[in-house]
């Protein structure tokens, strides 16, 4: 199965004056495609700088960080934009919608820095916000939308372009416990009918079971790498995970599993 | 069976499985085609210029209020300037380009001779003297300037009679008491029927040969408002006016029409040599106690004055353009911090930096564009109030126009650049965290 992100032996050093700060002290671990992983840790741990990293926003002092294939750590600020344009989606605590543009716009915005035509753009962007259920507020402004539907548009604007990973630093950080639930579930839901590759960023053990695998960090280390939820029983029905899958087919697959399931 | 809803109540450790039987919606990866350039359009970033600048329409108004004020006073000054060179320029003409004017000094009629004798490619030569008199009809008295003319004035002036006709050489030549009238005049004195009719001035009975046509005034007062007799009556039955030596008359003017605009300098300083001569002044001008004006030169230097000043107003007012830019580059720097974390979000989803520095350029030039045509709108505003409020018509012209707004373009690109590079350099991670 084929590594989305392969990151080794990372580190980052902030410099403050006169002062080194290490925020990520020499981190190695592999994603694979169609993973949802869920990083934690205290605070000051490097959750946010390794997010970072993982999102092309910065680059790692040492280490090499290949996402899709492609080694990140030598490329320019240009690159760095397209990469983040075409392969990542992010997903922000305090959601960054634009406040005076509609849901719809926001979605879109991702796919005109992408030069897709407006059609497409509409179209797509219209398909995201379904998937996230937030069909009936197309038109709506970020401040008429509670924070868990704002939270799902932003979802919508980070899974619009198909992206082969989701970044979500704290998404639930701002919402309360019910609504982080219906985010988590949603991600989770994401994860298993788009086949998308989830990394998250969480303080929350709740929020932390929503995924198949749990990495820890504690001073700028890799303590933990943890598969809990690999087998989750359930009631009645045996969810299938994407480290199940045997041909990386992802989304299709589970669609024709799915089905299967019915027409028996 | 339910699809799987958020609102479908979610056990922490065993999430719902979801619907076997709904198929879910899905977004197929892009296909090359459907993003082959895989950058943003140019004019789509004049889109999302747009967009901002529209999300946010107070903000855009107050950055461009400097810009509309410094394109009106520009737009309004300049057609204000123009109009008053026009309505200088007219009532000059009026009274002919091509025309010289002796002005006061001792000047007389034998001087007049004698620059008839000097053969000077002249088309017409008309002394002129004038007092204020009551003249006095049976119906009214009238208060009017009574000018003693020969009959080439009518041809100086450009006059044309109405009624009956202009005074000849003859009447001239025999002091007859007769009195062309003004056609204001004769309406005052007499409503409609002037002609034929006898005016009283000074107690002596004129009677009235002709009247004017309508004329319409200059800046100097009208010929509509006067009354014309024979310089001669002038001379000998009002007003007197002997020279000091008693034995000639005086003039108060002499108008020379010249054949030839090219020939006026040299009338001009032929004449004066003249009446140096013949009144014993230096010739080097300094002891003149006359003057002899050239109406076209006049016409140039003033014109000349309007332009330079209507030129200093209008850059004083495009002075203000350029603090309007300041302004721009002001609330565009402020507006800059506060979109840090909007500037941190698109470059995070994709926007290079070219993209934002093109955004926050656009934008700059969106407003200092719609700022110039508000203010090109108020400056034409004003000076039509201008034209139908005062004497004069101030004119809008195509180039003031243009170059009102194109400077005004200019100062929003100028002073866009700054704020712009400071969007574009932000680091999208500090920018995001911006509070
Ligand atoms: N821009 C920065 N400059 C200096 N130090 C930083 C910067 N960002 C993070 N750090 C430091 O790096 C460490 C890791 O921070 P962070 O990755 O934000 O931790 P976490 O997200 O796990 O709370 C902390 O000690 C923090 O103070
Ligand atoms: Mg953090």
């Amino acid at each position: 199965m084929m590594n989305m992100i392969e990151v080794t032996n990372i580190s980052k050093v902030y410099q403050m004056g006169t002062l080194e700060v290490p925020a990520l002290r020499g981190v190695s671990f592999t994603i694979r495609q169609g993973e949802f992983v869920a990083i934690m840790g205290p605070s000051g741990s490097g959750k946010s700088t390794l997010m970072n990293v993982l999102g092309c926003l910065d680059t790692p002092t040492s280490g090499t960080y290949l996402l899709d294939g492609i080694s990140v750590g030598e490329l320019s600020d240009g690159n760095l934009a397209s990469i983040r344009s075409l392969k990542l989606g992010f997903v922000f605590q305090q959601y960054h919608l634009l406040p005076r543009q509609t849901a719809l716009f926001n979605v879109q915005l991702p796919l005109l820095y992408r030069g897709v035509a407006g059609r497409i753009r509409e179209q797509r962007s219209r398909t995201a916000l379904t998937i996230v259920g937030m069909a009936d507020r197309m038109s709506h402004l970020p401040n008429e939308l509670s924070g868990g539907q704002q939270q799902r548009v932003a979802i919508a604007r980070a899974l619009v372009g198909s992206p082969s990973v989701i970044l979500a630093d704290e998404p639930t950080g701002a919402l309360d416990t019910h609504t982080s639930e219906e985010i988590m579930a949603l991600l989770q839901r994401l994860n298993r009918e788009q086949g998308l590759t989830v990394v998250l960023v969480t303080h929350n053990p709740e929020a932390a079971a929503y995924a198949a695998r749990i990495l820890t960090m504690r001073d700028g280390l890799l303590v933990s790498d943890e598969t809990p939820n690999q087998q989750l029983p359930s009631i009645g029905h045996p969810v299938p995970m994407v480290q199940d899958r045997q041909d990386g087919q992802d989304g299709a697959r589970w669609r024709e599993m799915a089905q299967g399931g019915t027409n028996q | 069976m339910t699809d799987m809803v958020v609102s479908h109540p979610v056990t922490l450790v065993a999430p719902a499985p979801p619907a076997s039987d709904s198929h879910p919606l899905t977004l197929e990866p892009l296909k090359d085609k459907e993003s082959g350039r895989q950058r943003i359009r140019l004019w789509e970033i004049g889109s999302l210029a747009l967009a901002s600048l529209l999300g946010n329409k107070i903000r855009t108004l107050l950055t461009i209020l400097g810009v509309i004020i410094g394109v009106a006073a520009v737009v309004a000054l300049l057609a204000i300037g123009q109009g008053v060179r026009i309505w200088v320029t007219s009532s000059f003409a009026e009274s002919g380009t091509n025309t010289l004017t002796v002005m006061r000094g001792d000047t007389s009629m034998s001087d007049v001779e004698a620059i008839e004798a000097l053969q000077l490619p002249i088309e017409v030569i008309s002394p002129q003297y004038g007092e204020t008199a009551t003249i006095v009809a049976p119906a009214a008295d009238e208060s009017a300037t009574v000018m003693g003319v020969t009959p080439s004035f009518v041809k100086a002036q450009g006059l044309e009679l109405q009624q009956g006709s202009f005074f000849t050489e003859e009447h001239n030549d025999t002091v007859a008491l007769v009195i062309v009238l003004g056609n204001s005049l004769a309406q005052e004195l007499f409503g409609e029927q002037a002609l034929g009719r006898t005016v009283r001035i000074s107690g002596q009975a004129f009677q009235v040969i002709g009247v004017l046509k309508e004329k319409g005034g200059n800046s100097f007062g009208s010929v509509d408002d006067q009354a014309l007799v024979p310089i001669s009556v002038a001379h000998r039955r009002l007003f007197g006016g002997r020279t000091a030596d008693g034995n000639g008359y005086l003039v108060s003017s002499i108008q020379i029409v010249v054949k030839d605009r090219d020939d006026l300098e040299m009338v001009k300083s032929q004449v004066e040599r003249l009446l140096r001569v013949r009144h014993y002044l230096a010739q080097d001008g300094s002891e003149d106690t006359f003057r002899v004006l050239n109406q076209a030169a006049m016409i140039e230097q003033l014109t000349g004055i309007l332009d330079a000043l209507t030129i200093f107003l209008a850059s004083v007012a495009g002075l203000s353009l350029l603090v309007g830019g300041l302004g721009i580059m002001n609330i565009m720097l402020v507006s800059v911090t506060e979109r840090t974390r909007e500037i941190g979000l698109r470059k995070a989803i994709g926007a290079h930096r070219s993209d934002v520095l093109l955004q926050f350029l656009v934008e700059a030039l969106l407003m200092s564009l719609f700022g110039g045509l508000l203010g090109l709108s108020l400056g034409y505003g004003i000076a039509l109030l201008v034209t139908v409020l005062s004497p004069i018509t101030a004119p809008v012209s195509l180039w003031s126009a243009a170059l009102a707004v194109g400077f005004a373009a200019t100062v929003g690109i100028f002073f866009g650049i700054y704020p712009a590079q400071r969007a574009a350099r932000l680091d999208p991670i500090e920018a995001l965290r911006y509070q």
